[in-house]
């Protein structure tokens, strides 16, 4: 177990480091001249002399991507080129909007899609089924914001049960934040149920034709302890791998769902600063994001081991 | 007497048995069809609906798209103008008919060049074990990126135009081809008929052109569809926030940015594209799970 866990942490370095190096390089990618890109369209010549001296486009690029990286690894992730803020701080304020809103997603994610996806399972090829089949299929199609206004515009401005934009941190009382919250959480988390839903009726229909499920149902175990205990742990492996991979769909949907709800958080922050074209502080969010994907993808890693004993390799 | 011995006397011509199975006629060939995909067809009906109204967009009785009309000005959908005016006084059914055509342009150009430019680097990767840690490796950190903010970043570097955001979508999407691809190339391998191809010294490129590359059609198709669906949202999704398709464009995501200042009290502006763009994407969705279900069985049985 901690030799699996120890190469599966390892194994994450290069695939962070290509990660970097990618987030990096993104401004010597384009055609042009970097320090004319960051400093746009109205810039003065002066403007693209002081960003070229910051970015000290004189020094060979693995001298700079080493010393950028050092200081990535120290918290520094450079000034914002529009507030002149660093952006390790402008990302600690928007913090916490976008956490608690992935925190929601995720919570009714899994507690809505996995009992679905299981309940479509049992009552294989009946109407209960094909309905969440097609739920699933309509919550894939459907866009993230276009489920968010749908949403805003029926129980907000229809039916005026829920404010209609905002946030309201957790500290003002559980309810607030709640009633802030239930609709992006919901319009985010479409998708990723539709995802969850299919994976686990398809893993936990593998799993139900089992033998050992057949012994269990002769041994006289109920049908809830069939489908919970012993068909649900055995289906884990496939379901926590999609919601790993499903990670990516939640963050990319963030950015979106906060410019529709006006929730003030990093995808908000990261619309501003493309807007602005404030590129430090999009490589910034960019590598906060992905390395945030590559950690729940090896939280995952390290949870199969927990559902599946036999996976020691 | 065993079996197998025929007197030489009792040898006569086998009568011709009656067709058990008569030709289908054409007919119950298309209905059995529909009744055995029925998503295929409906899901290529409605994308053949939407490549037909992208393309006879000029003919729908539509008006200039970017007309602008001041004194029209946010005009409720009535029989002159179907889906109202925006805040410009432009016509919103022009304008989300011509919008069309940029969302099938993008979902299509961004599925072909993924699938091949996957393709491609999924076959090298799969025949050549050098490359093969060093692509995927790269295609790892690539895919480590979630897509959406991949094409956002790489957006924020260029000028808008479709060329790009086409571009952009493409970069985020095609390592899933390539991975897809070097599995299928590394199972394939292993095969009997490709281990003897390989040992009887056929070259290299006539054992990808006639045995690897058929065999990965069929999930390549399926990818592509997917992909297809993706590239459209995804497309939508960067005008909405400002980072696609140049606003003068009438996109879906682009009309969705615009009436987003008067949702509530218009919010027909936003709705009309958001009906089209999720009707266009379940339609090509419906025809991957359609086309999946077709050509792999295997799969069709678990999802």
């Amino acid at each position: 177990m901690l030799a699996y866990a120890t190469r599966r942490v390892l194994a994450t370095i290069p695939v962070i480091l290509i990660v970097a190096l990618f987030v990096f390089s993104l401004l010597y990618i384009a055609p042009g001249d970097p320090a004319a890109i960051i400093a746009g369209d109205q810039a003065t010549p002066d403007d693209v002399e002081r960003i070229r001296a910051s970015l000290g486009l004189d020094r060979p690029f693995v001298i700079r991507f080493v010393d950028w990286l050092w200081s990535v690894l120290q918290g520094d992730l450079g000034n914002s080129i529009f507030t002149n803020l660093p952006v390790s701080h402008m990302i600690q304020q928007r913090i916490e909007p976008t956490l608690s809103l992935m925190a929601l997603t995720l919570t009714l994610s899994l507690s809505f899609a996995i009992p679905m996806g299981v309940i479509a399972a049992w009552k294989h090829g009946t109407w209960i089924d094909r309905l969440v089949m097609m739920t699933a299929v309509f919550g894939f199609s459907t866009p993230v914001f276009v489920i968010g206004y749908l949403l805003a515009f029926v129980f907000a401005l229809k039916l005026d049960w829920l404010p209609v934009q905002g946030f309201t941190s957790i500290s003002h009382g559980l309810l607030p934040f709640l009633r802030n919250l239930i609709l992006p959480a919901v319009a985010l988390g479409l998708v990723y149920m539709a995802l969850i839903a299919r994976i686990t009726r398809a893993t936990m229909l593998d799993v139900l034709s089992q033998d050992y499920v057949r012994t269990a149902k002769a041994k006289g175990v109920g049908q809830r302890g069939i489908l919970f205990l012993h068909a649900l742990k055995n289906a884990a492996v496939p379901i926590v791998t999609i919601v790993g991979i499903g990670f990516a769909a939640l963050i990319g949907g963030a950015v979106v769902t906060e410019s529709v709800f006006a929730i003030p958080g990093l995808g908000r922050l990261t619309v501003d600063a493309i807007l602005r074209r404030d590129y430090p502080v999009i490589q910034g969010v960019v590598l906060l994001f992905s390395c945030v994907y590559v950690v729940v993808n090896l939280i995952v890693d390290l949870l199969y081991t927990l559902f599946d004993p036999r996976i020691r390799y | 007497m065993s079996a197998t011995s025929i007197e030489p006397g009792s040898f006569t011509e086998a009568p011709r048995l009656p067709d058990v199975l008569p030709p289908a006629k054409e007919r119950g060939k298309i209905m059995g069809f529909v009744h055995r995909h029925p998503t295929i067809v409906i899901g290529g009906a409605l994308v053949g609906i939407m490549v037909l109204i992208a393309l006879l967009a000029p003919l729908l009785g539509t008006k200039d798209p970017t007309a602008l009309a001041p004194s029209r000005r946010t005009r409720e959908p009535s029989a002159t103008y179907w889906f109202g005016t925006d805040m410009l006084g432009r016509d919103v059914y022009s304008r989300v008919l011509y919008g069309s055509q940029v969302s099938l342009l993008v979902g299509f150009s961004v599925a072909a060049i993924a699938a091949v430019v996957g393709t491609a680097l999924g076959l090298v990767a799969g025949f050549m074990r050098g490359v093969d840690a060093v692509v995927m490796r790269f295609m790892d950190g690539l895919m480590s990126i979630p897509p959406i903010l991949l094409a956002i970043a790489l957006m924020a570097l260029t000028r808008a135009s479709v060329k790009n955001v086409i571009i952009a979508i493409s970069i985020a999407e095609f390592p899933r081809v390539c991975r897809l691809v070097r599995g299928v190339v590394l199972s394939l391998r292993e095969q009997p008929y490709v281990e003897a191809a390989i040992a009887s010294g056929t070259r290299t490129h006539v054992i990808i052109w006639k045995h690897i590359l058929p065999n990965t059609l069929a999930p390549l198709m399926v990818q592509a569809t997917f992909i297809c669906a993706s590239a459209m949202i995804a497309e939508a999704t960067l005008s909405f926030i400002g980072a696609g398709t140049p606003p003068i464009i009438p996109s879906w995501g682009n009309i969705m940015a615009e009436g987003r200042a008067l949702w509530q009290v218009k919010p027909y502006i936003v709705f009309f594209p958001a009906i089209f763009l999720s009707i266009t994407v379940l339609a090509v969705n419906l025809l991957g799970d359609g086309l999946r279900d077709a050509l792999d069985p295997r799969l069709a049985k678990r999802l």
